[in-house]
C-alpha cells in the first residue's frame, strides 16, 4: 500500500477527528459539571447546522463565520432548557433524566424535519472543491480550515476554564458541589452556564461539520451516538479525553476503512469502544471514581 | 328441576334478530379476506414510498409520478376515480412493512412503491399474506419475483437486466468514440440493491466481451457521512475508469471527493444505478456532474403518452424540472396505470380478481422505453429496455442508442480543472 495513501487517509482522519473532538467536548463539559448526560446531543449539533445552512443560503454566510452568532445563540438556548426544563431533574433518578432528554432530541429531530424538510442540505462554500498539495499528500481545504477552528475553540474553552474566574468556579461546583455552595457560588446559575457552554461547543461544532457532511433531520442519533463513543473513549468529565477521543475514533475509521473495508468503518471505532471499557473503563484520560 | 334462568341466552330469538345475527355473520365471515369491499367505487392505491430519511429525495421523486397519475389516466379515458393512500416509509424496511399493513387495513385495493429493494421485499410479504396485490414501480433484487408470490409484480428490470443491458450499452459506449478503457474500480452502496447488482456484474462482466477488467470492488454505506476514504482506495488503484452504483446522496459526495483527490479518471460510469441524473446531483455539483455516464431504462421521449405526462407534471408542479424526475415519474406512474388497468378489466376490487387481471396485463401505450408491459408466470415484466444517459450543461442526454440519441457521447470525459 503507496506510503501517500496512507498519509492522506490519514491526515484526512485526524483533521476529521478534531471536529468530532470539539463536538464531543460539549458533551464532557455538561456531564462533568452538572452530571446530566446530554442525550439530545446529537439532535442540538443537527439544529446548528441547519442554522449555519441557512445563514449561508440567505445571506452567503460562510459557516466559519457563522461560527460565533450560531455558537452565541446556542449558548442561548443552552442555558435556557438547564434553568427552565433539565435543573429539576438535576437530583432526580438518572432513568428521569434520559427520558426527558430524549424526549427534547425527539422534538428536536421532528421539528427540523417540519421546518426543513427530509432532503440533505449543505453549504456549497466556494473553496468547498479545493485541496491543498502537500508534496504527495493532498488536504481537503475544507476540512483544514474546520479542523483548524475546531482546535481554536478547544483552545479558548481550555483558558476559560483554566485562566477566568467563572471558569474556575465551574471547576470548583465539578469537584465539590457542597463546597461550591458554602463558598457562596451560585450552582444553579453555574450548571446553567455550563450547559450554555456545552451548547456553544456543540453549535461551533455544528458550522464546522456542515462543511464536511450534508445535513438531514435524521443525523442527530447518529452524532449523538457517535459523541458518546468518543467520551466515553477519552474519559467522561475530561475536556482532552474529548478531544484525544475524536481523534482516535477519526483516525480508526479511516485507517480501519482503507486496511479492512469501508463498509466495517464503525465496527472498528465500536470495537475501540469496548477494548476501553475492558481494559480501561473510566476512559483513556478519565478519572477513576 | 332447578328453576331456569330468563337471561338473553334462554329467552326466545324473534325471526327478527335471527335474521340480524344472520346477516351480520355472513359479514364477517366474508370481510376479513377483503372479498366483501366495495366494487365500483374509487380505486383506492396505496403508495408506499422513502419520502424522509436517506432516500428521501428519490422517494419525494417518485411520489410526484404517483400525484400526477390520477389526472393523466382520467384524460387517458379511465372513468373510476382513483384514490391514492400514500405512506412513508421512512427509508427503513421496518417501517414499510408496518406502513402497508396499516395501508391495507386503511383499505388499499392496491400497493404500489418502493424504489428501494429491501423495502419492497418486506411489503412483498405483506402483500402475499394478506392477498392484496402489489405492482412494484422500483426494486431491482431478483429474489423479490422468486419466491413464487401470486399478489406480487413488477414493471421493472431485475439487477440482472439493468446490469446486462448496461454493459451492453458500455461496448456501444466505446465503439461510438473509439476509446477503450483497459482497467476499471467499482464502488458500490452495499444495501440490497448495490449487493444484487455487485452479483450480477461478477456473473455477466465475463460474458459480455468488455475491454476493461475490474481491479478492485470498494463497497460502502449508501448512508456514509464521508467517502475521503474510498475514493482514496479507489484513486490509488490508478484504474481508467470508475464503474459506480450509487443513488443520490452517495454519488454527490462521490463526485465531490473526487474533486478534491483531484482524480480524473476516464469516465465515471453506471451500468444501471440512480443518483447521477438528479436535480440535485446538477445544483449541487455544478459543472463538475457533467459527463457521467448512467445506463438506465428511461423514458422515451417519442411516446404517445410523454407529453400527456410532461404536461400534467408541469401543471402540477410548476417550476420544478421535468426532465431530471422522469425515470422516478415514469416508472410510478406506470405502476399505477397498471392497477388502473386490471382494475378496469376485472371490475372488482377483489385481490384475487385483480391479481389473475394483473396476470393477463398487455399495456402497449407506456411512457418508459420498451415493449408492451406483461408480466411471466412470476410476476416480471421483462419488457424494459435501456438508454446511455450522459450527464450534459447540467441536465441527462440520451447519447445511445443512436436511434434516441440527442447528441454524440464524449469519452474520455474533460479533467475537473478543464470545466473551470
Amino acid at each position: 500500500m503507496p506510503l501517500e495513501l496512507i498519509a492522506n487517509v490519514a491526515l484526512g482522519g485526524v483533521l476529521t477527528g478534531l471536529v468530532y473532538g470539539l463536538m464531543a467536548l460539549g458533551l464532557s463539559v455538561i456531564y462533568g459539571v452538572v452530571r446530566v448526560v446530554n442525550f439530545a446531543h446529537g439532535e442540538m449539533m443537527t439544529l446548528a447546522m441547519y442554522a449555519a445552512v441557512l445563514l449561508f443560503s440567505q445571506w452567503r454566510i460562510d459557516p466559519l463565520v457563522a461560527l460565533l452568532p450560531v455558537a452565541g445563540v446556542m449558548f442561548l438556548a443552552g442555558y435556557a432548557l438547564q434553568s427552565v426544563v433539565i435543573n429539576p431533574f438535576v437530583s432526580r433518578p438518572e432513568h428521569s433524566q434520559f427520558l426527558l432528554l430524549i424526549a427534547v432530541a425527539i422534538i428536536l429531530l421532528n421539528g427540523v424535519l417540519v421546518a426543513f424538510g427530509p432532503d440533505a442540505r449543505n453549504a456549497l462554500v466556494g473553496y468547498g472543491f479545493d485541496s491543498i498539495a502537500l508534496g504527495p499528500v493532498l488536504l481537503d481545504k475544507v476540512r483544514v480550515f474546520a479542523a483548524a477552528a475546531a482546535l481554536a475553540g478547544a483552545a479558548a474553552l481550555f483558558a476559560f476554564f483554566r485562566f477566568a474566574r467563572v471558569g474556575k468556579a465551574i471547576r470548583a461546583c465539578a469537584d465539590n458541589q457542597l463546597g461550591a455552595r458554602v463558598v457562596g457560588l451560585n450552582v444553579k446559575r453555574l450548571y446553567a452556564l455550563t450547559f450554555g457552554i456545552g451548547s456553544a461547543c456543540v453549535g461551533a461544532a455544528g458550522c464546522m461539520l456542515v462543511l464536511l457532511v450534508d445535513v438531514t433531520p435524521s443525523l442527530g442519533p447518529s452524532l449523538t451516538l457517535l459523541g458518546f463513543v468518543i467520551v466515553i473513549v477519552g474519559g467522561l468529565g475530561s475536556m482532552a479525553g474529548a478531544l484525544l477521543g475524536g481523534v482516535l475514533i477519526g483516525l480508526s475509521e479511516a485507517l480501519s476503512g482503507l486496511v479492512f473495508s469501508p463498509s466495517a468503518k464503525s465496527m472498528f471505532s465500536f470495537a475501540l469502544l469496548v477494548l476501553v471499557l475492558l481494559l480501561r473503563p473510566q476512559g483513556l484520560l478519565g478519572r477513576r471514581a | 328441576m332447578a328453576k331456569r334462568d330468563s337471561s338473553l341466552l334462554t329467552a326466545p330469538i324473534s325471526r327478527r334478530t335471527f335474521a340480524k345475527v344472520a346477516t351480520a355473520a355472513a359479514a364477517a365471515a366474508v370481510t376479513p379476506f377483503n372479498i366483501g369491499r366495495a366494487q365500483g367505487g374509487p380505486l383506492k392505491i396505496g403508495v408506499l414510498l422513502p419520502r424522509s430519511g436517506v432516500q428521501a429525495g428519490l422517494g419525494q421523486s417518485c411520489q410526484r409520478g404517483a400525484d400526477i397519475a390520477p389526472a393523466v389516466l382520467k384524460e387517458m379515458g379511465y372513468s373510476f376515480p382513483v384514490e391514492l393512500l400514500n405512506a412513508d416509509t421512512e427509508s427503513s424496511v421496518d417501517v414499510a412493512r408496518s406502513r402497508a399493513e396499516k395501508l391495507i387495513n386503511e383499505g388499499a385495493h392496491v400497493l404500489t412503491g418502493a424504489f428501494d429493494s429491501g423495502q419492497s421485499a418486506a411489503i412483498a410479504q405483506v402483500a402475499e399474506q394478506k392477498g392484496v396485490p402489489y405492482v412494484i414501480n422500483i426494486a431491482a433484487a431478483p429474489q423479490i419475483t422468486e419466491q413464487g408470490y401470486q399478489y406480487v409484480f413488477r414493471n421493472f428490470p431485475t439487477s440482472v437486466h439493468l446490469i446486462t443491458h448496461g454493459l451492453r450499452l458500455f461496448n456501444d459506449l466505446f465503439d461510438a468514440t473509439g476509446v477503450k478503457p483497459k482497467t476499471a474500480v467499482l464502488m458500490h452502496i452495499n444495501d440490497t440493491f448495490g449487493q444484487a447488482n455487485k452479483k450480477a456484474i461478477d456473473a455477466f462482466m465475463p460474458k459480455m466481451n468488455l475491454p476493461f477488467k475490474i481491479v478492485e470492488t470498494i463497497s460502502y454505506d449508501p448512508a456514509a457521512r464521508d467517502l475521503s476514504v474510498e475514493v482514496s482506495k479507489a484513486k490509488a488503484t490508478q484504474a481508467e475508469i470508475l464503474m459506480v452504483v450509487t443513488r443520490l446522496n452517495d454519488s454527490i459526495l462521490l463526485v465531490r471527493e473526487m474533486v478534491k483527490q483531484r482524480w480524473e479518471p476516464m469516465g465515471i460510469l453506471s451500468p444501471g444505478s440512480p443518483g447521477m441524473y438528479y436535480e440535485q446531483f446538477y445544483t449541487t455539483l455544478g459543472k463538475y456532474s457533467d459527463y457521467c455516464v448512467t445506463n438506465i431504462p428511461w423514458f422515451n421521449p417519442k411516446a404517445e403518452l410523454t407529453p400527456l405526462v410532461t404536461a400534467q407534471f408541469k401543471k402540477q408542479f410548476p417550476g420544478v424540472r421535468v426532465d431530471t424526475y422522469l425515470f422516478d415519474v415514469g416508472f410510478t406512474f406506470e405502476a399505477i396505470l397498471i392497477a388502473a388497468d386490471a382494475y378496469a378489466r376485472a371490475k372488482s376490487s377483489d385481490g384475487k380478481e385483480l391479481a389473475a387481471a394483473l396476470r393477463t396485463t398487455h399495456i402497449k401505450k407506456r411512457v418508459m422505453i420498451g415493449e408492451p408491459i406483461q408480466f411471466d408466470a412470476k410476476g416480471q415484466n421483462n419488457t424494459n429496455g435501456a438508454a446511455c444517459l450522459q450527464n450534459r450543461d447540467g441536465r441527462p442526454v440520451v447519447v445511445l442508442p443512436k436511434e434516441v440519441a440527442e447528441m454524440p457521447p464524449v469519452f474520455p470525459m474533460p479533467g475537473w480543472a478543464a470545466r473551470a
